[in-house]
């Protein structure tokens, strides 16, 4: 059982550093990304060419996959997302299918439909006993990394200046602007942050997620559930909707086999009927 | 004269601030009523909360001695009290005589109808291009609205609300934004308005308001300051002190 | 000019609008001309037919009132199931596998669900809609799935039996009754919506969508009328799926899966939305490219898909007949009287 909610921990936890660069790029620009899964497919796919093809070490991918997902991130915002800001969430929405199709299709066409598997490091390998459960040293690695990199980021936003500015821009966009925010450069950044940490979480989940072009689609579903539920004005509401529905999901598909992805979808639309702007979140005007 | 919109201590809070201050009002048939003060005394609030764009926090609004404190925006509108909005709110894609053909239509409760197409009735054409030609825009009648200079859609904002046949209309400064070639127009349209709507106006155009106004009330801090003839407002001095710094109290 | 001359003349200006244009006509005598020019084609020709039906009705929900909605397709897997179920249960006998009854019971089942579910959309943003509708579409979806005993599951449901046509015309394997009777169901099901949008009905919603603070400001019952069209556009779905079912003597997941309501949704928009013949429009081309270019590669169908995609919304605003509208507008502004209205996505 324990195990079962461990799993499930890591998998929350993944969710979540894969989802938060989209929660926040909608709190912040009112931009629905949906190619965001593009990137943690990326991530996934750039980590397994690395490591199978190069023989990099899987801690070296990480942070490649980071930075190689971080830069696309910064080329597309400034090339095409740009142009977008104004538009509809229609329009957002289609164009972003858009780019999950050329994506997925490229992916495809180069690197084949099969899931990219990789061989995970031996200090990574087996389990361990913790609190009387086993554990498999792999996602208690997942588990730690991603918390590390929450705490960060709750740090990053609560206590430094680029932090507060963009809490600032989340809140108001004119107003932000008006004190002389450059709420255009703090997006790029924080796209390219959100990007960037999909691609790491694309990396580090390769031995969990399953990495094949059609990634994109099938996981942009639970990061909407992600939206939904944890709102979009804080980090803290993604945060424990991700941990709720990885829970959810792994202890759902593993007791009631038969129910599968309907418990995640139902909980996000009673939570959207209830209440449209998700569960935790501040009271903020959105 | 019989009194046909009344409020009893209506009052709006937004969290601690007062927007709406135990306003107590009555308004007779036929009237033709100003309210009046300056910036952020909770006109506009004031309008939303008879119209039900919002709800009140307490207090009572009546309609021709009905309660319709809790009553929705649409079921306002079908029991005839009308306003317009201080910012256009029109169908930028439709044309004027296709937004009045479908006012005139919600207003007989034939706007859900589905087989006849819209302009199979000839008396809701007539009408529809009667009222336009009488706000000066029969000339425009089939052109997006979206694509009408600004003046000619605040006038196209009070076409719409004469189409429901209002006994009550609130007309939130309908010259506001207006270039000063277009006013006259408004200001014609406004004093041609029928007899028999009872009429407030909100306005910081105090030409507009000693021009047409029977009756004044000062609103401030969302609380009714004070109510009187024209010629007691104007000469009161409390009521300059309130307006000091803003030219206004200038006719009687 | 006196105001009754006005009158009179805004009122043919109005009722012109709503005539039947020889554009139109010439699109339907062309549509049935295919009959004859492609017989190898006919249930190619068919499917593009349904599918230009689905996107009908999404462009009922969207393109007039607004609403942004992923779901129509649960609506079309549903029709479908319906109509197949009956045709396995009657084993090809009438009353149950009679092909118009199972139309008429897929409509009512569709309908229903639509009603029942035309609360989502009510309220919310844009963004709510989309999630809500679409974790509806998932929910039907995995519904199916699960429901093997009476979908069949991935198998697909066999068995699937339809008798002939008012008992005369029974589905033949070049599918030239297939495409006759799909070509008379969705003329019908056209010229109803269009007699429906062309009447205050459709007007109203178009209210709605401009601006529904103003709609209801004049009495608009809004929510009531949003839920009327989306329970038409659910009974349309329905009606196409059922068409699906029944010319294929077959219904399967793939019926009620997501793809169903992202596949209509992005016809009506390559189409255009708001003009009613975008679906079918949409639909002829969508399909028809999917055919040549997915026979090359079917990474290059979806790649171009993709690009297409971008540069729709980067550039084309209103889907091909948003195109022809503006190239009309700009160079031929009194062709067919008075621009249409209706906004587009």
């Amino acid at each position: 059982m324990l195990t079962i909610l461990f799993d499930g921990l890591a998998y929350g936890m993944l969710l979540f550093i894969l989802a938060v660069g989209l929660c926040v790029t909608l709190g912040l620009m009112n931009f629905i990304n949906l190619a965001h899964g593009a990137f943690a497919m990326a991530g996934g796919y750039v980590t397994a060419l690395l490591m199978n093809r190069l023989g990099f070490s899987f801690y070296l991918c990480l942070p490649a996959a980071f930075v190689v997902c971080a830069l696309i991130g910064v080329v597309l915002e400034r090339t095409l997302y740009v142009r977008l800001y104004d538009k509809t969430h229609l329009d957002q929405v289609l164009f972003s299918i858009g780019l999950i199709f050329v994506a997925m299709a490229s992916v495809d066409y180069f690197m084949g439909a099969n899931p990219q598997n990789i061989v995970l490091p031996a200090s990574l390998q087996g389990r361990i006993d913790l609190l009387g459960a086993s554990v498999g040293i792999y996602r208690l690695f997942v588990i730690v990394t991603c918390g590390l990199l929450a705490v960060a980021l709750q740090y990053g936003l609560i206590r430094t200046r680029f932090g507060s500015r963009l809490r600032a821009a989340v809140d108001d966009g004119r107003v932000a602007r008006g004190l002389g925010i450059d709420v255009a450069q703090i997006f790029t950044i924080t796209f390219a942050i959100g990007s960037g940490l999909a691609g790491l979480g694309g990396a580090l989940g390769t031995g969990i997620l399953s990495i094949d072009p059609s990634f994109p689609l099938k996981y942009m579903i639970l990061f909407l559930v992600v939206i939904s539920v944890g709102g979009t004005s804080t980090i803290t509401g993604p945060f424990f909707a991700s941990i709720l529905l990885g829970v959810a999901d792994v202890t759902g598909k593993y007791f009631i086999p038969s129910i599968g992805g309907f418990i995640i979808y139902t909980i996000m639309v009673v939570v959207l009927i209830l209440r449209p702007q998700g569960l935790f979140v501040r009271g903020g005007s959105r | 004269m019989s009194i046909v919109l009344e409020t009893k201590n209506l009052s709006k809070a937004f969290g601690g601030l007062k927007a709406t201050d135990n306003v107590s009002f009555q308004l007779q048939a036929g009237a033709r009523h100003a309210l009046i003060g300056p910036n952020g005394a909770g006109k506009t609030t004031f309008v939303n909360l008879l119209s039900g764009v919002l709800q009140a926090s307490s207090g009572s609004i009546f309609l021709d001695g009905q309660d319709i404190t809790k009553w929705s925006v649409r079921r306002r509108a079908i029991s005839g009290l009308a306003r317009t909005f201080q910012i256009n709110q029109l169908f930028v894609d439709l044309t004027p005589l296709q937004t009045l053909m479908i006012a005139i239509a919600e207003r007989e409760s034939s706007g859900g109808h589905l087989l006849r197409p819209v302009g199979s009735r000839a008396d809701h054409v007539e009408e529809s291009v009667e009222l336009l030609t009488r706000l000066g825009l029969s000339d425009v009648m089939t052109q997006r609205v979206g694509s009408l200079p600004y003046g000619r859609q605040r006038l196209l904002e009070i076409a719409v609300a004469l189409a429901a046949r209002p006994r009550v209309l609130l007309l939130d400064e309908p010259a506001a934004g207006v270039p000063e070639s277009e006013r006259g127009q408004i200001l014609d349209v406004v004093d041609a308005l029928p007899k028999d709507v009872a009429l407030v106006l909100i306005e910081h155009d105090m030409d507009l308001v000693f021009r047409f106004a029977k009756s004044i009330s000062v609103l401030v801090n969302g609380a009714l300051f004070m109510e009187g003839t024209p010629s007691q407002i104007a000469n009161d001095p409390r009521v300059r002190q309130v307006y000091l710094g803003e030219e206004a109290i200038a006719h009687v | 000019m006196s105001t009754s001359e006005l009158t009179h003349d805004m009122q043919k200006t109005l009722l012109k609008g709503a005539r039947w244009q020889w554009p139109e006509i010439l699109f339907w005598l062309a549509l049935a001309s295919l009959y004859l020019l492609f017989p190898s084609k006919l249930s190619l020709l068919s499917e593009i037919l349904i599918l230009g039906l689905l996107a009908l009705s999404i462009d009922l929900v969207l393109g007039f009132a607004g609403v942004v909605t992923l779901g129509q397709g649960a609506f079309f897997g549903l029709g479908a199931y319906t109509a197949a179920l009956m045709g396995k249960w009657g084993m090809g006998t009438a009353p149950l596998s009679d092909p118009l009854i199972g139309l008429v019971c897929a409509a009512l089942v569709s309908g229903l669900v639509g009603f029942a579910t035309s609360f989502l959309v009510l309220r919310g943003s844009d963004l709510t809609r989309l999630m809500v509708t679409l974790g509806v579409a998932l929910m039907i979806e995995e519904l199916a799935n699960k429901l093997k005993w009476l979908t069949g599951g991935s198998d697909g449901l066999q068995g699937v039996l339809i008798a002939p046509i008012l008992g005369n015309w029974d589905f033949d394997i070049f599918g030239k009754v297939s495409f006759v009777y799909c070509y008379v169901v969705v003329f019908v099901m056209f010229v109803i919506a269009r007699q429906f949008m062309k009447a205050p009905f459709g007007l109203s919603l178009q209210a709605i969508k401009g601006n529904a603070l103003r709609a209801r400001a004049i009495g608009l019952p809004v929510n009531e009328r949003l839920v009327m069209v989306y329970t038409i556009a659910a009974m349309m779905a329905g009606v196409a799926g059922a068409l699906l079912a029944q010319t294929t003597q077959f219904a399967s997941l793939d019926m009620v899966a997501f793809h169903r309501s992202a596949d209509g949704l992005l016809i009506l928009i390559f189409g255009g939305a708001g003009y009613l013949y975008g679906g079918l429009i949409g639909a002829f081309v969508f399909r028809v490219m999917q055919d040549v270019l997915g026979n090359i590669t079917p990474q290059y169908w979806q790649f171009w898909l993709g690009i297409v995609l971008l540069l729709l919304v980067l550039f084309v605003r209103g889907g091909l007949l948003g195109l022809l509208r503006n190239m009309r507008d700009r160079y031929a502004p009194n062709l067919m009287g008075p621009p249409s209205s209706s906004g587009s996505a």
